[in-house]
């Protein structure tokens, strides 16, 4: 089983108490009537799905109940990082340092 | 109909008690008044002023004062524990502040049930439906978490003895499944 760090409660946990919550950084449109159906429908449905480093949402529904953000290697299904809710995206020479330290 | 009522009254705690099924004792708690607070961190004082509880600011710990006490569940929640007498008193304290002190003060005594689990084995039946490293739940902490899929809130009292509350209508889940891994544990499965 997976363990999660939740960033509120600051402790490693299992899997189970988690929910997925989708791609993160995904800004709602400020003024959706003025976007064309194109864009409409990729706001909606078009995810950037990687094979590597993804950013996602997760919520840590059976604990502290709180939605926080994660980066995840999806090929190895392997955790990098977690950060709360309105917190920066990490940048890329972090996940790289932190995609190193976990294969070593 | 007449089973599903015979189940109702098997969980109302003055009428229950749980055979003795293996090296756990599980009892049904009294019922106690169960309040649900959310409030903004910074309004903390506040409400430990309303509730006569110092709360505690870090997710797990617990703060008591005689009867009342209190578990931090999230960064900005709270579970609060009465006396069921006190439960008017508690709402007024609460409902005096809300005009300077927007927040959110739930009854949810009836909502759920409490049992207690107790002996050295405890633990050990306990794993058998909670995925968390039950050796990092400290005594005198807490937390929300899940049993089998019913979302619990589970309190390590002392190291052989914890509570665990679940809503009323999934206690017989709870019950059923604890009931037959404490008859596996005396038969040393």
């Amino acid at each position: 089983m997976l363990l999660i760090h939740c960033p509120y409660c600051e402790q490693d946990l299992p899997e189970l108490e988690f929910a997925y919550g989708g791609e993160a950084h995904i800004a709602r449109p400020a003024d959706p009537s003025a976007l064309t159906d194109e864009e409409w429908r990729d706001y909606l449905f078009i995810r950037s799905n990687p094979r590597g480093v993804h950013f996602e949402r997760w919520r840590h529904v059976h604990g502290c109940a709180r939605f926080f953000n994660a980066v995840r290697e999806t090929v190895g299904d392997k955790f990098l990082m977690t950060y709360k809710t309105g917190e920066p995206r990490p940048s890329e020479e972090e996940v790289e340092a932190r995609l190193k330290e976990l294969s070593a | 109909m007449e089973g599903r009522m015979d189940a109702y009254a098997r969980f109302r705690p003055e009428s229950s008690t749980v055979p003795a099924s293996g090296p756990v004792a599980i009892r049904i708690l009294p019922e106690v008044a169960r309040f649900s607070l959310r409030i903004a961190p910074a309004d903390l004082g506040v409400a430990s002023e309303a509730f006569g509880v110092a709360l505690p600011g870090r997710i797990g710990e617990i703060a008591a004062f005689g009867s009342r006490r209190a578990l931090c569940l999230g960064p900005d929640e709270w579970l609060l524990h009465a006396e069921e007498e006190e439960a008017h008193v508690i709402e007024a304290a609460f409902a005096e502040r809300y005009a300077a002190t927007p927040h959110s003060l739930v009854a949810i005594g009836d909502r759920e049930i409490g049992i207690s689990l107790e002996g050295e084995e405890a633990a050990t039946l306990l794993s058998t439906g909670c995925p968390i490293d039950l050796e990092r739940l400290a005594p005198g902490t807490g937390k929300r978490t899940i049993f089998d899929s019913v979302s619990v809130v589970l309190i390590r009292e002392e190291k052989d003895r914890f509570t665990l509350e679940a809503w009323r209508s999934f206690m017989p889940h709870v019950l059923g499944l604890l009931e037959t891994a404490n008859r596996e544990l005396a038969a040393g499965l």
